[in-house]
């Protein structure tokens, strides 16, 4: 549908935050804000929105009253919502039919302010930060389905739709996935929903020591037992869960299996051999406690009222030991998700020159990092997020054909895009 | 060459012709430069072979260095440039131009690094599909796309198309299945987007890359990932005693919780038509019939068989056999992937659509196929990804009688904008190329199609890249052909077809 090109609405432009409950109102902003040249910040759910670097936009542009579900078919698989809408309350939905979203958003509350947060459904596709199951069913970008949002200049847009096979035209719905909110303002969202499994249970390894439980991880992943979920939790952490069935409390390596009751325990049974593991050595939570588990390990429960920086490492699984290895210096504290090629590591603190040590690191071993949480005086020089400089000369035309004027969250990202 | 219009051509290029191909010889192995018409006949079409052009020269680079340089070479000398890869697309996405250089990567043609550690296979761009599975089959692993040309695409091809396959609706696309590629812009710029990690930097261009039908880039390297065999395969052949059943069926096992591997169907026309011709023993009297394959360990594939049996029994099912052995599984497959031969015998040419709808709308839109068929009187056979709701419908007609092809591609017109008017997409695996071109306005609307251009020429502002694919030219929507095969005569016949 066009939107209606002289819409009147009764916004008042002089306010600074914008809070639209309609499409309209949205493209009538972006309209005012393009001819103005107002740089505009794009908000939700405030989960997220400490990610990034610091940026001045005049106005800001908050989409927590654009929410509600537009259309949901549990049978075709997909839900249709408004970008402001709650995950909380879309993981509702979907519940009553024994549905959820299989790339388990990240719930960034907990590390910011303490409590749960799980922000909108436009915040976690701009992020694009997916949990556990990724190495298994994919990131946010391989769910969302299609899109309704509003370019740099006011026009509505749209890509994809409401169907998995779709090939009509380039797939904006990866480019707009992890933008952090510069190139479009998202409007509609329609994102791939899946059955939830039957059961699901939790095969603990005790185990303090990386290497291994990298061993047990890549072993994991590459058997039959298909696992959807990897962790492993240094000693440090292994205090921070308290389950009934789980009988000790240092390092630990969780491993999850999802699908029918029987099949799940053939696979516990089969991975606990596979992997040569005697009697006491490991535990298996049931499908209550597994819940609880994989929940904390997707909000980064560990890292709750921590005051350390945190970084957020992705490699190829073959270089993770010798990232840790190189990193960890005395007093770090990390742990490993996505089967070993995710690495979360928190950071007393940080200058300049350890990041620039980082960065070499992670780009030596063929991977990156993002910056998630970082102290404030450090925050306005830092490299949040990393790029080389061909990508950086393409990203920056591409940002210019979705945004000519960089009005939506300017240097958001990186200074100039 | 038919009436489809393309870009302009640049006389003052084809003048040029002589000293382009020397020029192309200096920069590239002159032996890997073909400029005689006989040399270049067999790049004249591709999968779509109802459209044929001759192109200016053929390049055939060997090094990412080459690609680069050829670029760049026809970017300042504005040169329009068509990629092919194995030349298998349906939708006519590597026709040549007449004044264009025809790079034809057919010798990027290995494997280049195996890692089971990391479960990924690093590989050049035309090496095919299947060679990737049968290089790590060995160890238990496989590449999970299986788009059925699978034997002779390439990969290259099925990234720049985003190929799908049987068994997209559990392991996805090739989008979904890709870690990192190797790139040429048009500029020469040689760059890598994604690698061996699972995400990332920046911007997702890897994704803006795949099913950009290669007007954005050239692929020269692309990283997939591999998957874990799994344990046991088994399917069920279910007949239905209408389509409504079949439909139902599909929506209850979905509902259930079930994802299948793969799940078909198949009208009766096309089950007929099949079974006739490959005896494959389908249920000819069911009004539809459908397979549905699931996989994964013993005890989770039989409850799920289990489960399977049990809906398609409360939807009325009127047959049903399980597949006891793997040869009988694929003995199930074998009649549905002859779906294009068989109909080769029914009629001297037909056309393979490609439309993309919501499952739940299999009744109503094979009940307007029916209404279609009355109405430009030719037959028509469906066969249907059921599970992730691909719709591919069998055009039968005449091609040498020119009141049949015109009342054949107006059908199949009628059919995808039906499509999308139910909330589906033009197309579903085979991609737009200059086949569904000027439907894209039933799709989009100009600022999308604009959004569009515009990132097209932020990375080639001279649109030399594979101009006049994807993008209407005309603005008018609704003609041109589909995969069109004269008595059984197309490009590569054996090659079983999605």
């Amino acid at each position: 549908m066009e939107e209606k090109q002289n819409f009147q609405t009764s916004l008042d432009f002089n306010q600074n935050i914008f809070k639209p409950s309609t499409r309209e109102e949205i493209v009538e902003i972006v309209k005012n804000c393009y001819k103005k040249s107002i740089p505009l910040e794009i908000s939700g759910l405030q989960s997220k929105n400490k990610i990034g670097r610091n940026f001045q936009a005049e106005k800001t542009l908050d989409l927590s009253n654009y929410k509600g579900i537009i259309d949901y078919k549990p049978e075709e698989l997909y839900i249709k919502v408004k970008a402001g809408t709650p995950i909380n309350e879309i993981e509702e939905a979907l519940k009553k039919n024994n549905q959820q979203l299989a790339f388990e958003p990240n719930d960034f509350g907990y590390l910011f302010s303490g409590e749960s947060n799980s922000g909108s459904i436009g915040g976690v596709v701009a992020c694009n930060f997916a949990g556990s199951r990724r190495f298994k069913v994919g990131s946010v970008r391989d769910h969302l389905l299609g899109f309704q949002g509003v370019n740099g200049k006011g026009e509505t847009i749209k890509s994809g739709g409401t169907v998995v096979k779709n090939v009509t035209g380039y797939d904006l719905c990866k480019i707009l996935s992890g933008s952090f909110g510069t190139l479009t303002v998202l409007t509609e969202i329609s994102i791939k929903v899946l059955p939830k499994p039957e059961t699901s249970k939790t095969l603990i390894i005790k185990n303090p020591h990386v290497k291994k439980a990298l061993d047990y991880l890549g072993q994991s992943l590459s058997s039959s037992t298909d696992p959807s979920g990897g962790v492993f939790y240094p000693d440090y952490f292994g205090k921070n869960f308290i389950l009934n069935d789980l009988t000790h409390d240092g390092g630990l390596t969780g491993i999850r299996i999802e699908g029918p009751m029987n099949s799940v325990d053939q696979r516990i049974d089969r991975l606990s051999k596979e992997l040569d593991l005697i009697d006491n050595e490991f535990s298996v939570l049931d499908s209550v406690q597994t819940e609880i588990f994989w929940s904390k390990t997707k909000n980064l429960e560990v890292f709750k009222n921590s005051k350390s920086n945190l970084i957020r490492i992705v490699v190829p699984i073959s270089e993770t030991l010798q990232v840790i290895q190189k990193l960890k210096k005395d007093d770090l504290n990390y742990f490993i998700d996505w089967g070993g090629s995710l690495i979360w590591m928190a950071f007393d603190h940080l200058n300049s020159k350890i990041l620039a040590e980082i960065k070499e690191i992670t780009k030596n071993h063929q991977g990156y990092y993002t910056l998630i949480k970082i102290e404030d005086n450090f925050k306005a020089s830092a490299d949040i997020f990393t790029i080389d400089p061909i990508k950086y000369k393409i990203s920056e035309k591409i940002k210019k054909s979705f945004d000519p004027k960089r009005i939506f969250n300017p240097g958001k990202m990186y200074t100039g895009i | 060459m038919s009436s489809l219009q393309m870009p302009k051509v640049d006389n003052s290029i084809l003048s040029k012709k002589d000293k382009i191909v020397s020029d192309m010889g200096r920069i590239i192995n002159p032996k890997n430069v073909l400029s005689h018409p006989d040399e270049l006949r067999p790049f004249e079409t591709d999968g779509l072979t109802a459209y044929r052009q001759m192109p200016l020269v053929v390049v055939m680079p060997e090094t990412v260095e080459e690609v680069s340089n050829v670029l760049r070479y026809c970017n300042d000398n504005k040169v329009k440039v068509v990629p092919r890869g194995a030349g298998t697309g349906l939708s006519g996405g590597s026709l040549p131009l007449e004044d264009c250089v025809l790079m034809a990567m057919g010798k990027f043609n290995k494997i280049l690094e195996i890692d089971f550690e990391n479960r990924c296979v690093v590989t050049q761009p035309c090496v095919t599909n299947l060679a990737i599975t049968h290089a790590v089959q060995d160890k238990g692993f496989y590449y999970a796309p299986d788009p059925s040309s699978q034997i002779a695409c390439s990969i290259g091809g099925n990234v720049a198309e985003n190929s799908g396959g049987v068994h997209s609706l559990k392991y996805g696309a090739t989008t979904n299945n890709l870690l990192g590629i190797e790139v040429v812009l048009m500029d020469g710029t040689i760059t890598k987007f994604g690698g061996k990690a699972m995400d990332s930097e920046g911007y997702d261009f890897l994704g803006l890359m795949t099913g950009s039908e290669g007007l954005l880039g050239v692929i020269t390297e692309v990283t997939v990932k591999i998957l874990k065999s799994p344990e046991i395969v088994k399917a069920a052949l279910i007949g239905f005693p209408t389509i409504e059943d079949a439909g139902n069926c599909v929506a209850e096992i979905i509902a259930e919780g079930c994802i299948p591997a793969g799940m078909e169907i198949m009208d009766k026309a096309l089950t007929k038509a099949t079974n006739d011709y490959s005896k494959a023993g389908y249920p000819t009297d069911a009004e539809a019939m459908m397979i549905v394959e699931f996989d994964g360990t013993e005890h989770e594939v039989e409850a799920y068989i289990e489960k399977a049996k049990q809906i398609a029994e409360k939807n009325n099912s009127s047959s049903l056999k399980v597949s006891k052995s793997n040869e009988e599984r694929l003995k199930f497959w074998a009649g549905r992937k002859a779906a294009f031969p068989a109909c080769g015998v029914l009629a001297p040419d037909y056309m393979c659509m490609d439309g993309s709808i919501p499952r739940g709308k299999l009744a109503e839109v094979l009940r307007e196929i029916t209404r279609l068929s009355k109405k430009y009187d030719l037959p028509v056979a469906n066969a249907f990804h059921a599970g992730d709701g691909n719709l591919h419908p069998l055009i039968m007609f005449d091609a040498n009688d020119k009141n049949s092809l015109k009342k054949c591609e107006d059908f199949g017109a009628d059919i995808l904008k039906y499509c999308v008017k139910v909330g589906g997409a033009l197309t579903g695996e085979h991609g737009v190329g200059i086949e569904k071109r000027e439907l894209m306005c039933e799709a989009f609307n100009d600022k999308d199609i604009q959004q569009q251009l515009t990132i097209k020429v932020a990375l080639d502002p001279n649109s030399l890249l594979n101009p006049g694919k994807v993008y209407p030219i005309l603005r008018k929507c609704a003609e041109e052909g589909r995969v069109h095969v004269h008595g059984g005569k197309t490009k590569f016949p054996d090659i079983p077809r999605f």
